[in-house]
């Protein structure tokens, strides 16, 4: 009788491992918090990489249906991969394009672009990394979507994908 | 003529006794915050032990909000509400957290029963 409890209880144990490793192995290694979404965005304002001048975000934001906002250096690699994939999106007059330059000269920020493109109506630069921050960003790259009432309807971690593309679309077809 | 350089001396050394003890007070704050943040790109490290562009950022503003006289605890509670109660290392007992505080509890009593149990039958 002993051992089959034994037995029994070493059964639901190992079946207990088994499914936690399984459900942790299917689980998206990023760590997104569940609270952003449908918040407001924290209004923000910095220079702009072209004129120089303080931008205000909230300037941009409320009069536009959408806004894209997109983190991105010329120095990242995944920021690169996702370049293509703005493109496509800029060439959709129903969203704003909105680029916050992380860590990076201003420079190499424009020659990047003037060798590949821009897509973005307007850049702010983020010398420090503390303006990412202050969005609750995590790094480069990264993209949220905004309604005009500032409210976070979508947030991509990492290079966007053609399907996450095709998701955007949606929404500003909406 | 005297006096004038002497008081001149007086404060330049003053000011800088002040900045260096002001700063310093500073930089232990920002070390102990950034001690029980946790980065949230690395593996197993906090915003104080890494040094990647995340970490840096965090530690950028928690000196900036120290230097806006913030206190302890309204900078966890500003980086709770960016990043969500996992950037603390110390969070708070909620239903989300519950499991989290309960089961090592749960462990050690079941473990201290098993010792128990044994010594006994022993």
């Amino acid at each position: 009788m002993k051992k089959n409890i034994t037995y029994i209880l070493i059964f639901f144990l190992s079946f207990f491992i088994i499914f936690i490793l399984y459900k942790s192995l299917n689980k998206e290694n990023v760590y997104i918090p569940e609270k952003v979404l449908n918040e407001k965005i924290s209004n923000f304002s910095s220079k702009d990489l072209f004129t120089e001048n303080i931008i205000n975000s909230e300037d941009f934001i409320l009069k536009n249906k959408y806004s894209l906002i997109n983190i991105w250096a010329s120095w990242c690699l995944p920021c690169r991969a996702e370049h293509e994939i703005l493109m496509e999106i800029s060439k959709d007059d129903s969203i704003f394009l909105i680029g916050i330059n992380y860590k990076e000269r201003s420079v190499n920020a424009k020659s990047f672009l003037h060798k590949v493109g821009d897509p973005f109506d307007i850049i702010f630069t983020d010398k420090d990394g503390t303006l990412s921050i202050n969005l609750g960003a995590f790094g480069v790259p990264e993209t949220y979507i905004v309604n005009s009432d500032q409210e976070i309807i979508k947030r991509y971690i990492g290079t966007l994908s053609k399907k996450q593309f095709q998701e955007i679309k949606k929404i500003i077809n909406k | 003529m005297k006096i004038i350089k002497f008081l001149l001396i007086v404060v330049f050394f003053s000011i800088t006794l002040q900045n260096y003890l002001f700063g310093k007070e500073n930089k232990l704050t920002v070390e102990k915050i950034s001690k029980n943040l946790r980065c949230l790109i690395c593996q197993g490290q906090s915003v104080y032990d890494s040094q990647s562009d995340f970490a840096n950022s965090v530690k950028i503003i928690i000196k900036k909000k120290i230097e806006q006289g913030k206190s302890e605890n309204e900078i966890y509670e500003f980086f709770t509400n960016k990043y969500g109660e996992w950037i603390v290392y110390d969070p708070k007992l909620n239903i989300q957290t519950v499991i989290l505080w309960i089961f090592p509890l749960i462990l050690f009593i079941f473990g201290g029963l098993l010792i128990i149990r044994k010594v006994f039958i022993n």
